[in-house]
């Protein structure tokens, strides 16, 4: 099968060829995706086999004697799958929250206030002469982009690497930094400054300081200067920005750095968006909610408030008592302290494989994988949705299948 | 001598490609260890398979430690269950931890890098 989407990283790349179980064409992580590896066997009750009915009539109970259940994870699965999810959280009274609160979502709260002059992957691959990855390593994360896409990519204006300078700003001199032709090494934390810096200097002002962020003032003057030259700029900005110092400020201020290149020139900036449907994730309970993550609906209707509702917040200060885990490891990738409290209370799991939140959940519900036995629609990183196919016959319940039936069984429990 | 430091968490490529298979030896491989500055890993006396230990307020944990190309001052670790034992769980009212720039200190240890499911306390 030709024109095979890939349902690894955001860029969701929808050239794999996909022949007796083998892929091609995909780069490192779309291979590991498709390979072989250990599955959940079945659905499982605290360790005993089950069928997927009790395994799903056990889950709904739990949901629905929780008096606030966590609804998390979300970003590996179809938008058709997610939006049972918001359905169920609502008829429960949980809480949704998903992949990005630990991610991107910072970039939101940067939205929110500010708006965001966004293009797509096909503007930057046809038009960007000047490329900045700001706090993002794509060689490693999302290893085809920058061919694809980004650096050495070939589109309508953009004819060769020679017509496009790569820019990357990075604490370490990742793969990626490798790739460029100017390498900017910051001070940890130092984003948001050196983003200031930079918007004064595209304004005309004169920075008085002989470095900012550990970075010589003729640099960040040379970098400016590049900006305001460029005739199609692009930031890309990985969790390098959302998960450090300033966090969401960081985006809001880079944001209203390229507004400020915008009264000159085109600029755009974009999040480096992770895993495969991770702006699914957030679009779907949009449509739904009015919000794409931390949304609480224990009063019946829905609340947005990342202090309280992010699994973060919720599992630290305690206020969930059961949770629902749908294609997503939060015992991996959460802080410990917020890992103890989800080892306290009843989780269900729904996911192919075994991993860290297998070993603390008391329902398990072995899934089908998105993109080779089972189908959907998702939104690759730059919101274009993209339909995923099924490649191969499967006994596992697809996402769908198994949160339709817990969907029923809540809705028959709650009345 | 123990140092302080600057901790920063990531992606890496072989965390990529294990990460759907959380309980192999791959993935364990590719999550528990640190990259730390030349410099720094002379300082601590260290040489190639050496385990470090790293403490921060919100934790403590015990890794490999390999050189890597992060400034002196700057420990990289794998994200992942070794990393998430230092990270800090205030968001600031955001919902995000902060996973990278968590001061701490590093210092050489003799003891041992628990398997995944030590360090998460189920066996």
């Amino acid at each position: 099968m030709e024109n095979v989407v890939c349902t690894f990283c955001g860029s969701v790349c929808d050239d794999g060829v996909f022949e007796n179980g083998d892929i091609r064409r995909l780069c490192a992580l779309g291979k590991s995706k498709f390979s072989k590896k250990e599955r959940i066997k079945a659905p499982m009750i605290d360790g005993k086999e089950v069928s997927y009915e009790e395994a799903i009539e056990k889950a709904a109970e739990i949901l629905v004697e929780a008096k606030r259940p966590l609804l998390y994870g979300w970003a590996s699965t179809v938008n058709e799958a997610i939006r049972l999810g918001v359905l169920i959280a609502e008829k429960v009274g949980g809480i949704y929250d998903q992949c990005a609160s630990v991610c991107h979502a910072p970039g939101t709260l940067a939205l929110i206030e500010e708006g965001v002059p966004g293009g797509t992957l096909g503007s930057v691959k046809n038009r960007a002469d000047v490329v900045i990855f700001w706090g993002a390593n794509p060689v490693e994360a999302h290893p085809r982009h920058p061919t694809r896409y980004s650096v050495m990519a070939k589109g309508l204006l953009i004819k060769d690497r020679k017509d496009r300078k790569v820019v990357v700003i990075d604490v370490r001199e990742t793969k990626t930094a490798k790739l460029a032709d100017i390498f900017v090494q910051i001070k940890p934390g130092y984003d948001y400054a050196i983003i200031s810096a930079l918007r004064a200097i595209v304004k005309g002002e004169k920075i008085e300081a002989d470095e900012v962020g550990g970075v010589p003032v003729e640099k960040l003057y040379e970098l400016a200067e590049l900006m305001m030259n460029a005739k199609y700029g692009v930031i890309f900005y990985g969790l390098g920005v959302t998960q450090s110092r300033g966090r969401d400020r960081n985006v809001e201020n880079a944001i209203k750095l390229v507004q400020q290149l915008n009264r000159k020139t085109r600029w755009i900036i974009w999040p480096m968006r992770g895993h495969y449907n991770v702006v699914g994730a957030g679009e779907v309970p949009a449509w739904e909610a009015g919000y794409q993550y931390a949304i609480d609906f224990s009063r019946g209707y829905p609340r947005f408030s990342p202090a309280e509702f992010t699994a973060v917040e919720a599992l630290v200060r305690r206020d969930c008592d059961a949770a629902l885990i749908v294609a997503s490891d939060p015992a991996a990738h959460f802080p410990r302290k917020a890992v103890e409290h989800l080892k306290k209370i009843p989780v269900i799991q729904i996911d192919p494989h075994p991993n860290l939140t297998t070993l603390l959940s008391n329902v398990v519900i072995p899934s089908a994988i998105a993109g080779l036995e089972a189908e959907g629609s998702v939104y690759r990183m730059d919101g274009i949705v993209l339909r995923v196919k099924k490649l191969v016959e499967t006994e596992y319940w697809s996402d769908v299948q198994i949160l339709e039936k817990m969907y029923e069984v809540v809705v028959k429990r709650v009345g | 001598m123990p140092i302080e430091v600057e901790i920063i968490t990531g992606r890496t490529i072989d965390q990529g490609k294990t990460v759907d298979e959380k309980l192999t030896e791959e993935y364990f491989k590719a999550v528990s260890y640190c990259e730390l500055n030349e410099e720094d890993f002379k300082a601590l006396g260290l040489k190639e398979g050496d385990r470090v230990k790293i403490k921060t307020e919100f934790g403590e944990v015990v890794v490999f430690a390999k050189i890597g190309s992060v400034p002196k001052g700057v420990v990289f670790i794998p994200m992942g269950p070794y990393a998430n034992q230092i990270t800090s769980d205030d968001t600031d009212g955001t919902g995000m931890p902060l996973f990278k720039g968590v001061r701490g200190i590093v210092e050489k240890t003799e003891e041992n890098v628990k398997s995944v499911k030590e360090i998460l306390g189920v066996e």
